[in-house]
């Protein structure tokens, strides 16, 4: 048995002790303080608050997707609360006439009811299903950002990945959502979804029954997408979300290039106050143009679709827009099918269907990978790249957002072909090649106009640029005088690092040692044709030699470099 | 020939040439006014000559042939045999302004028509007496009024069921094969009687749904849901009433467009950092 402890009077332990450290908020009392000695709210602010993100438009883009999804969440719990996902049959004994008596799912029951009978329930529904919209055409946009200015270069390739996981997730997220009314619209778009499951090669027919839970459309599938589209998708998409921003802040900012701007600082505002504001006024800019949105343009009208049946379908029956390009693959595929022995194998659903889904998702995927073993480049890289001096990668962009948009256009071929006139079937030919052709031509066209644009930046670098001003030489002649860029705009337009062909090296050195980091000449030469388009910069030689040769009379004046940068704070890594 | 001479000639002949064509004229109206009633009794019509067949003769005859028999020159037909069309047909082609055409073209299309509504029933008796067409309706037959919400809404079963694979879920058309197009039919112009007629009598690419498959009752109840559905108010802005398609670009274009615009505002203003 324990003795009892004494303690005596004086002990240590009794002593009011704090942890030591810097307490900034202690005199402040009050909430703060209070929450300060609790939670270490100055030492988490400190850190966090004053962090410094670069300022730019084309950084908010991923804020639009963020803030849509938030706008989601916050509408599809008022939906929640109306929302019946049930199947089972019923007569429809509601407010809008045009349906009254006509057996329906309650799903479908329940989305008239929000619609007609609940206080802006309509204007919630509109709203919530522009947002999805906006979510997934931000998030393209914004992966196109991170695109075109290697973002996604090292250190960020698993961040990049998270993003293409979000991005797929978003799709399966929306399609869900589409699916739950019971419309004939959704119905047909199940229908679709039904066909591209069941044209998997021996599992199709399995996989749609555990789907389904039996023939399509069964009664079950709208209670499960519920589950998937309210629960289990938004948890992922909100774990994702999590992970991509942790990374980011992990990471820090990309920054595009310029005087002061390094590999090793961030140079930019603090989060708080300026980005607080500027991030909580954009929220609500989000929030704005999506309620208007919801307000003045009508959306998925499904009380005009009728429930569906599935012996009902109605002329232009089309995905919302980011399922547009399978739709558009599979509207365009030649009939291909194979029968061996007593099967059936269905290429032309399956090959446009989930090959388009694997293959776009797959490429962007791998991307960064490719591309950093075409380069051999194992640096970090935090300084983005502008567009133009990576020909190569934009044009592969460009040609890929071609590519996609030739899918997108097929997509909507009866529509195109309604509205304008045109033959539905020379529509469909003309995008059979089109599809190919067109990105071959995109990428073509878009390396020779980054060489004419870096050739440019070059040319303003040497030369600087028009003043517009006409001068006169004494023997007659004309010049239009040119006045030098200042001297950051010319940091900026040069500070971009050169790739130089590489030789390729042996695999053994003469002493018949493995050479480390070898070049082979398979990566030499896709390593050149991927740099072929850049042109070299022009050196300091070059524009000393440039400027003496204008003479001091085209000298008119260089502005001072830009005051405000100076004003940014500078963190340093 | 001379430089000048040929001035001179060119310098004089517009006068020659008005001369020309007046004394062209009278010669020909001389002809006509005496030779005109020898012409007609030559090829004599029959005597009860009615005005649906002369206006027949007039506007449709140079394709359909005089007894409505249908015109096949080297192969081609220029147009067909309707002499089972029926008077609805009639009525439906040339009220909506398709009939008579133009010219050949894909599918003819809806036009402003210019004959009264006596004339084009005049036609439609005509060519109905050829044959053994559907007949014209009476108003009772698509006449829209009466009908209880649940008879409007069965209608809108039935148009989902019969016609809106085609022409769209609220009647807005939609693209068929080849340039081929089934129209809308909720445009100006598109009359109650029109559409129970095009039900009957399946004009161009259209299938002919009998009274056997649609009743009377049920095309009645077609057209009423068709036009209540198109004049109950929409939630908005209906981007043209075609689907997800005008949706997703009214996304990228109003959406995506105004917020990047806003970004480049927000971005654009600077701040005082300390």
């Amino acid at each position: 048995m324990a003795k009892p402890t004494t303690v005596s009077a004086d002990s240590e332990a009794l002593a009011s002790s704090r942890p030591p450290g810097r307490r900034p908020l202690a005199g402040l009392g009050g909430p703060v303080g209070w929450l300060d000695d609790r939670v270490g709210l100055a030492k988490l602010s400190r850190h966090n608050l004053r962090k410094v993100f670069p300022d730019h438009w084309s950084f908010l883009l991923g804020e639009i997707a963020l803030y849509s999804f938030i706008i989601l969440l916050l509408t599809g719990v008022f939906l929640t609360i109306w929302f019946k996902p049930s199947m089972s049959e019923v007569e429809y004994m509601g407010t809008y006439q045009l349906l009254r008596g006509v057996p329906m799912s309650e799903a479908y029951e329940s989305t008239l009811a929000l619609s007609f009978d609940v206080r802006g329930g309509l204007l919630v529904r509109q709203v919530h299903h522009w947002a999805a919209n906006l979510f997934i055409a931000a998030a393209t946009v914004h992966m196109l950002r991170i695109f075109f200015t290697g973002a996604f270069r090292k250190p960020r390739e698993v961040n990049w990945l998270i993003g293409i996981g979000l991005m797929s997730t978003a799709l399966v997220e929306g399609f869900a959502g589409y699916s739950l009314p019971d419309d004939l619209l959704s119905g047909t778009g199940l229908r679709f979804v039904d066909g591209l499951i069941r044209s998997i090669p021996v599992i199709g027919t399995w996989a749609e029954f555990l789907v389904f839970g039996g023939e399509f459309p069964g009664t079950i599938i709208v209670p499960r997408l519920y589950m998937v589209h309210i629960l289990l998708v938004p948890g992922l998409l909100l774990a994702l979300i999590g992970a991509h921003l942790a990374l980011v802040v992990y990471h820090k900012h990309t920054q595009y290039p310029g005087p002061g701007r390094t590999e090793t600082n961030v140079v930019g505002y603090p989060l708080f106050p300026v980005y607080m504001a500027k991030a909580g006024g954009f929220f609500f800019i989000v929030f704005g143009v999506s309620v208007l949105m919801g307000t003045f343009l009508s959306i998925n009208p499904v009380w005009k679709f009728g429930p569906y049946t599935p012996n009902q379908v109605t002329a232009g029956s089309q995905p919302d827009w980011y399922m547009g390009f399978v739709e558009g693959a599979i509207r365009i595929f030649p009939p291909l099918e194979s029968h061996w022995g007593h099967t059936t194998w269905s290429w032309q659903i399956f090959l446009p269907g989930v090959g388009m889904l694997g293959l776009l998702f797959g490429a962007l995927a791998a991307y960064p990978f490719i591309e950093a073993w075409i380069t051999g480049d194992k640096a970090e890289h935090h300084l983005l790249d502008r567009p133009r001096n990576a020909a190569t990668r934009t044009s592969f962009g460009v040609a890929g957002i071609t590519w996609y948009a030739m899918f997108w256009i097929a997509g909507g071929n009866d529509i195109l072909a309604n509205e304008f006139g045109l033959s539905l079937n020379a529509i469909t030919w003309f995008m059979r090649f089109a599809v190919f052709i067109a990105p071959v031509i995109a990428f073509m066209v878009t390396r020779r106009i980054c060489t004419s644009l870096q050739r440019h930046d070059a040319e303003k670098v040497l030369h600087g640029v028009e003043t517009g001003v006409i001068v006169r030489t004494p023997d007659g002649g004309y010049y239009e005088d040119h006045m030098p860029i200042p001297v950051d705009e010319a940091f900026t337009l040069t500070q971009h690092p050169e790739y130089p062909a590489l030789q390729p090296t042996a695999a053994v050195d003469e002493n018949g040692v493995a050479v480390p980091a070898r070049v082979t000449r398979r990566r030499a030469r896709v390593r050149d044709w991927f740099f072929r388009p850049n042109i070299a910069k022009p050196t300091a030689d070059e524009v000393t030699e440039a400027r003496s040769h204008g003479g001091a009379e085209h000298e008119i004046a260089t502005h001072a470099s830009d005051a405000s940068d100076e004003q940014k704070a500078v963190s340093q890594h | 020939m001379s430089e000048r001479t040929l001035r001179r000639r060119t310098r004089r002949s517009p006068l020659r040439r008005a001369a020309l064509i007046g004394a062209a004229l009278v010669v020909m109206g001389g002809i006509s006014a005496v030779a005109a009633p020898t012409v007609s009794n030559a090829s004599p019509l029959p005597t009860e000559v009615g005005t649906g067949q002369q206006l027949f003769i007039k506007n449709c005859s140079s394709c359909h042939g005089l007894n409505a028999q249908g015109v096949t020159v080297n192969g081609t037909v220029i147009g067909p045999n309707i002499q089972n069309a029926g008077a609805a047909a009639v009525s439906f082609q040339m009220s909506s302004g398709r009939m008579p055409m133009a010219g050949q073209q894909q599918q003819s299309r809806r036009t402003t028509n210019t004959f009264s509504a006596d004339e084009i029933k005049a036609v439609a008796e005509y060519v109905g007496a050829l044959g053994n067409g559907p007949g014209l309706p009476t108003s009772s037959q698509y006449d829209t009024t009466g009908l209880t919400a649940e008879e409007i809404a069965k209608g809108g079963e039935l148009f989902r069921t019969n016609c809106s694979a085609c022409h769209n879920y609220a009647g807005k058309g939609g693209a068929l094969s080849n340039g081929n197009y089934a129209p809308p039919l909720t445009g100006t112009g598109v009359t109650n009687q029109e559409i129970w007629e095009a039900v009957r009598t399946g004009p161009q690419n259209m299938p002919v749904f009998s009274p056997t498959q649609l009743s009377d009752e049920d095309a009645r109840s077609i057209i009423a849901y068709l036009s209540d559905v198109n004049s109950a108010p929409d939630s908005g802005y209906s981007l043209g009433g075609v689907g997800p398609v005008t949706e997703g670009a009214a996304a990228w274009i109003v959406g995506i467009g105004s917020l990047v615009g806003f970004a480049l505002w927000i971005a654009s203003r600077g701040a005082r950092a300390r």
